[in-house]
């Protein structure tokens, strides 16, 4: 991926700029928030934090409508607040409280929430990925026009039952995106190292799933993808895979040794194509938003998330007998 | 010669049939193979073929005839030329084909009754010479050495899975083994466990030794067709000629706050499989000296580790060559009320709880199984009978637990001893929750082992 020069796009709205801004800040923010409240001993276990990510869920949460439904990994928390949910009870379900989206019963990597059609939070890599197109089976059969966005990573990409699941989503034309987030590495193994295949998305052809790159640190190049893959969806033509090529700048989870890539790299992606930064440019360059419209936004996001972090220490525990609850319907 | 044909079962539990169509006329001529009906059931249609060869004599149920029971003479067959037997004369009568899935004639087992059993004795050999140096070293290093050593030992021992290399292994239980052995023999796979465990199900086909690791055993349920389907059971299909020695090793049970699908303890379900041994170590010296013996073992061996124990340090002795059997357990504390049988983490709940009871007057055995399959029965007996009392401590749940297991055995085999009912304390029946408040309760504890003691001693 070469440097970017931000160009701002005729057909966008300053208002729509603004909404991605906001969107890709606060899941940054709330990032930043929760690896703190790590830090201090408040979320225990794994938590996977999805810096630098952001652009992915924001440009494709902009081509959902309502009924369309979303399914990821253990990387979850940025999907959860694109598509709508409450940081307030994903913050507590983080810190495994009562006010938390699984009341505090299944943490970080676990949460769900059937108002906002978000079906997880799933922790065994690749699993996922058949769920999703049995979320679109369902739609299929129903006969509504929704559509399953699907996410899993590069790693994921190369567990077996990715590929049963392509062959059925095509043979069954089932409304489903496989939106493959490409971080460049599933914890220390980078994807060169995983597979021989020069790219992921036309692994697809295999099956006759149509799919394309896509630039996942540029927010409107996300949207524009999506919006194609989501029409050829809707129009009953079957799945379609997007890769997004994207890059997580902290660890894979809390504690990474961080040997397998060097600093510098992190830090020219970082520097270089940040994907809030881009937008900040448009918003700027294009003068859609002004430096105080900008901090007025930074301001309101840091409150929201200080909201969300209190809440989630004030939070009672769960009451001890919801430990035998929820085991059956 | 005339020969009947009879009636066919389709399958191992059909009675009686259609026979809906002849596809021959009588005087026919009809080779082995033809077609000669379609017989129906409620389930399926199936093409009837004959097996002599000869000319259709006589067709005795006409086609479209409900409920004809299987072994009915449906025809006769003669011999070119040859009359058709009249009524009361004997014709041969052809086997039905064999039904598909054939249900073998189950024969009764003899009813000689059960060698009464010999005496329990507990094997209590030590597992070092007396005067043996030791040194300290935690689960995490003992495991290292075991593996290494096993490798510069034999150049088919290789090891495999995800982060294994590069990374030093996401638990850095393969730390330097990659600088000492290269890639060829430290091989860091993609996330594909079912790829990967069959591959290395098939290495040992090959006649290599693969140490196949899990980041966790939650992954390993990925796999868990091949190392049922095609690890466990191949020695046994293949009548003896190709077995498959290969350990499957990682972290199992709960580590802490990573919730219901990172924390299960599958030491029981692995324990249920015929042609798998099953290996969860507590000390560090085991680790070493049972993953050794794994890696040297000619089947498949589960190793189940702890994240938990991998960092705990103990006294490991130091010696060229150390290994520790399967099947053989060991005490660690002897005692005379009651006796506690655990294994891998559960030893540490059963430990602490024997410290606490010793200190009100309460003298507890506690048992390390070490090995779950083959499991040394001989050692719970023996102290069982000496104790008359027993509990039973694992993490995993309670339905279909190893300690329900070893109650069975105690039940059949020590019935009389028992001064007080079999107590198996167990994880909570519910997944894992993530609020640290819940996972506590979730555990089993310290706490309920001394409960649970004072349960079965009425103290
Ligand atoms: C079946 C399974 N195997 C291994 C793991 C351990 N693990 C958790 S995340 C991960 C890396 C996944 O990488 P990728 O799919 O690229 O997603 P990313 O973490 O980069 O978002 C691994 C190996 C797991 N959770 N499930
Ligand atoms: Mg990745």
């Amino acid at each position: 991926m070469a440097t970017r020069k931000p160009t701002a796009k005729s057909n966008v709205s300053a208002e729509e700029l603004q909404s991605y801004y906001r969107d890709m800040l606060l899941i940054r923010r709330f990032e930043e928030k929760a690896g703190q409240l790590y830090g201090m001993g408040l979320i225990g276990g794994f938590c996977h934090l999805y810096i630098g990510q952001e652009a992915v869920v924001v440009g494709l949460e902009a081509t959902a409508k309502e009924g369309d439904k979303r399914i990821t990994s253990y990387r979850d928390h940025g999907h959860m607040l694109a598509c709508g949910m409450d940081p307030k009870g994903v913050m507590a379900e983080l810190t495994g409280r009562e006010g938390g989206y699984s009341r505090g019963k299944g943490g970080s990597m676990h949460m769900f929430s059937k108002e906002k059609h978000f079906y997880g939070g799933h922790g065994i890599v690749g699993a996922q990925v058949p769920l999703g197109a049995g979320l679109a089976f369902s739609d299929k059969y129903k006969g509504n026009d929704n559509v399953t966005f699907t996410y899993f990573g590069d790693g994921a990409a190369n567990q077996g039952q990715v590929y049963e699941t392509y062959n059925m989503a095509m043979l069954w034309d089932l409304p489903v995106i496989f939106v493959i987030e490409n971080n460049k590495y599933a914890m220390g193994t980078s994807v060169q190292r995983a597979t021989k295949s020069p790219s992921l998305w036309e692994r697809g052809a295999a099956y006759g799933i149509k799919g394309e790159e896509v630039d996942g640190m540029d927010v409107l190049a996300v949207k524009a993808a999506g919006e194609k893959a989501v029409a050829h969806c809707r129009a009953g033509k079957g799945p379609y895979i997007l890769e997004v090529m994207t890059y997580r700048y902290r660890g894979h989870s809390m504690s990474d040794p961080a040997k397998y890539r060097t600093r510098d790299e992190v830090q020219k992606m970082r520097t270089e194509r940040d994907a809030i930064e881009h937008v900040r440019e448009l918003l700027l360059q294009g003068k859609h938003a002004t430096e105080d419209d900008l901090k007025a936004i930074d301001k309101e996001i840091k409150a929201i998330v200080n909201e969300a972090a209190e809440f989630s220490k004030e939070s009672p525990e769960p009451a001890l007998d919801e430990l035998w609850t929820d085991i059956y319907a | 010669m005339a020969t009947e044909i009879l009636m066919p079962a389709l399958s191992p539990t059909m009675e009686e049939g259609t026979l809906a169509k002849w596809l021959v006329k009588e005087g026919d001529t009809i080779n082995s193979g033809d077609i000669i009906a379609e017989i129906e059931t409620d389930k399926a249609t199936m093409e009837f073929e004959a097996v002599d060869e000869g000319v259709m004599g006589k067709i005795l149920i006409e086609a479209g005839t409900d409920g004809v029971k299987v072994n009915t003479p449906i025809a006769v067959l003669v011999t070119e030329g040859e009359e058709v037997p009249t009524d009361g004369a004997k014709a041969e009568t052809a086997p039905a084909p064999a039904a598909l899935n054939g249900e073998e004639g189950k024969t009764a087992a003899p009813a000689t009754a059960a060698p009464v059993p010999a005496a329990p004795k507990a094997d209590t050999t030590p597992d070092w010479p007396e005067g043996t140096k030791m040194k300290t070293q935690t689960v995490r290093e003992a495991l290292r050495d075991a593996m290494a050593e096993e490798m510069r030992a034999a150049d088919e021992v290789f090891v495999m899975g995800e982060e294994v290399a590069e990374y030093q292994g996401a638990y850095k239980i393969t730390q330097g083994l990659l600088d000492e052995f290269g890639a060829r023999r430290v091989i860091d796979t993609p996330i594909t466990e079912h790829g990967f465990a069959g591959i290395g199900v098939g290495a040992a086909f090959g006649g290599l030794r693969p140490i196949v690791e899990f980041m966790t055993f939650n992954f390993a349920m990925q796999a868990i067709d091949q190392i049922l389907n095609s690890a466990a059971k191949t020695l046994y299909m293949s009548g003896g000629q190709m077995g498959c020695p290969i350990v499957f090793r990682g972290p199992n049970g709960a580590a802490a706050r990573v919730g219901a699908q990172h924390s299960q303890c599958y030491a029981a379900w692995y324990a249920q499989i015929p042609g798998l041994k099953v290996v969860m170590p507590y000390s560090a010296a085991d680790a070493k000296g049972l993953l050794k013996t794994a890696i040297r073992d000619p089947n498949p061996v589960i190793f189940l580790e702890n994240e938990i124990l991998y960092g705990r340090s103990f006294e490991v002795p130091d010696l060229e060559d150390f290994t520790v059997p399967f099947g053989k357990a060991k005490t660690w504390r002897e005692g005379t009320d009651v006796t506690i049988v655990s294994f891998g983490i559960g030893m540490t709940y059963s430990l602490e709880a024997a410290e606490r009871l010793a200190k009100d007057g309460i003298s507890a055995e506690v048992i390390d199984l070490r090995t779950i399959r083959p499991m040394d029965t001989d050692a719970i007996l023996a102290s069982v009978m000496k104790t008359n009392r027993l509990v039973t401590v694992e993490e995993g749940y309670p339905q279909g637990s190893v300690g329900n297991y070893i109650t069975s055995v105690v039940m059949e085999r020590a019935f009389d001893y028992l001064d007080a009912p079999v107590i198996n304390l167990t994880g909570k029946d519910v997944p894992m929750p993530y609020a640290a408040n819940l996972e506590k309760l979730a555990l089993v504890t310290t706490d309920e082992v001394v409960e649970a003691v004072r349960k079965v001693t009425y103290r």
